[in-house]
C-alpha cells in the first residue's frame, strides 16, 4: 500500500524557509503571491495489513514533530 | 568520589572530542565515549553530554534520527533516574527531539548558518550548571548553528520563564530564538540543552574562558552532593 504523509508547520509557527521562498518567487518577478510555508512529503510502501493507528504512531512519533507540525496521511486509491 | 562521565557520538557528531577534552581538563575523573548504536551506559555515570555536529546529516529534522537510536533510550532512562545530562548545539536539538526538554528548534530566522561570538545573559544562576556564575552576568560563547530559533508555544514560554528554566538568554539577536531563549532546564533541573558551546571557552588559547564555569559548576555540584 502506497501512503503519502504530509507533513507541514502549525499555524502560527514562523517559517523562515517559506519566507525565502516567497522573498525569491518576488525577485523572479511574480507578483500576487500573498504567502508561501515550506513543508515537506514523504511517501512510505507498508504492509496492506498497516493499520491507521500505525500509521499515526510512525507519524506522531518520528515522520512529524508535534510540537511544530501538523501531518495529513493520504492513502493512494 | 571520582567523576564519571559519558559523551556520546552519533554519526555525524563533531563536536564530541571537544567536549570530552572539556570535562577532562575542567572536571577530571573518567571520561567514557559511547557509541549512538551501545544500547547500554557505562555503570555509575555521574554526567553525560550530548555534543553538538550534525548527527545523522540532520536528515528529517535537526536531532530527529539520533534521538531515536539505541543509545538515547538509555539517556533517557538516566536522565528519569537523575543523572545529569548536558545538551550542547545538536545535542540540545537531540534532547528536545527525544522528549527530555520542552520546545523545538526551529531554521535560524535569518535562513543563514550562524558562526560566532555571542553574548549570553545568565538568567538563572541557582542550577546545578549555571551556580558559578552571578546572576545577570554576561558571558561570551561562541556559537555555530543553522537550526538554533527556539520554539514553544506561549503557555511553555512562560511556564519555563516562571519556573527560572531559561537559564541562558541571548544578549543580542542571533538566530530569532523566543524570547532570545539560549538554554533551557528540565522540570527537575538535571537536564540543560543550549545552543551555544561553552566547551569551545574552556581556557585562554580558545580566545576565552566563560564556559569553563558550567563544567566547573557540574563537577561541584555533583562532587558535593
Amino acid at each position: 500500500m502506497k501512503v503519502r504523509v504530509i507533513v507541514t508547520l502549525k499555524n502560527g509557527v514562523l517559517d523562515p524557509q517559506g519566507r525565502a521562498i516567497h522573498h525569491a518567487l518576488e525577485g523572479l518577478g511574480f507578483a500576487g503571491v500573498n504567502d508561501v510555508r515550506a513543508g515537506r512529503v514523504i511517501e512510505l510502501d507498508v504492509a496492506d495489513t498497516t493499520s491507521d493507528a500505525a500509521l499515526d504512531e510512525m507519524c506522531s512519533k518520528l515522520l512529524a514533530n508535534m510540537v511544530i507540525e501538523n501531518y495529513r496521511i493520504e492513502k493512494a486509491a | 568520589m571520582a567523576f564519571t562521565s559519558a559523551v556520546i557520538t552519533f554519526p555525524g557528531s563533531n563536536c564530541d572530542r571537544d567536549m570530552a577534552v572539556a570535562i577532562e581538563q575542567v572536571c577530571g575523573g573518567t571520561v567514557h565515549r559511547v557509541w549512538h548504536g551501545d544500547a547500554d551506559l557505562p555503570d555509575n555515570l555521574d554526567f553525560i553530554a550530548l555534543p553538538g555536529g550534525f548527527s545523522y546529516g540532520d536528515y528529517l529534522r535537526s536531532g530527529a534520527m539520533a534521538a531515536r537510536s539505541p543509545v538515547m533510550q538509555a539517556v533517557v532512562r538516566a536522565a528519569e533516574r537523575g543523572v545529569t545530562v548536558l545538551g550542547v548545539c545538536n545535542g540540545f536539538q537531540v534532547l528536545t527531539e527525544a522528549g527530555l526538554l520542552p520546545g523545538a528548534l526551529m531554521r535560524n530566522a535569518g535562513i543563514r548558518f550562524v558562526c560566532r561570538d555571542v553574548k549570553l545573559t545568565v538568567e538563572n544562576n541557582q542550577s546545578l550548571f549555571t551556580a558559578g556564575y552571578d546572576a545577570g552576568q554576561q558571558i561570551t560563547i561562541p556559537v555555530a548553528h543553522h537550526d538554533g530559533n527556539f520554539f514553544a508555544d506561549d503557555a511553555t514560554l512562560d511556564r519555563l520563564e516562571g519556573e527560572g528554566r531559561v537559564a541562558f538568554r541571548y544578549a543580542e539577536g542571533v538566530n530569532g530564538s523566543a524570547r532570545n531563549i539560549a538554554g533551557v532546564l528540565n522540570d527537575r533541573g538535571n537536564v540543560l540543552g543550549m545552543m551555544p558551546h561553552p566547551e569551545r571557552m574552556i581556557e585562554a588559547a580558545q580566545g576565552g574562558s566563560d564556559g569553563r564555569a558550567l563544567f566547573e559548576s557540574v563537577m561541584r555540584g555533583l562532587v558535593a552532593a
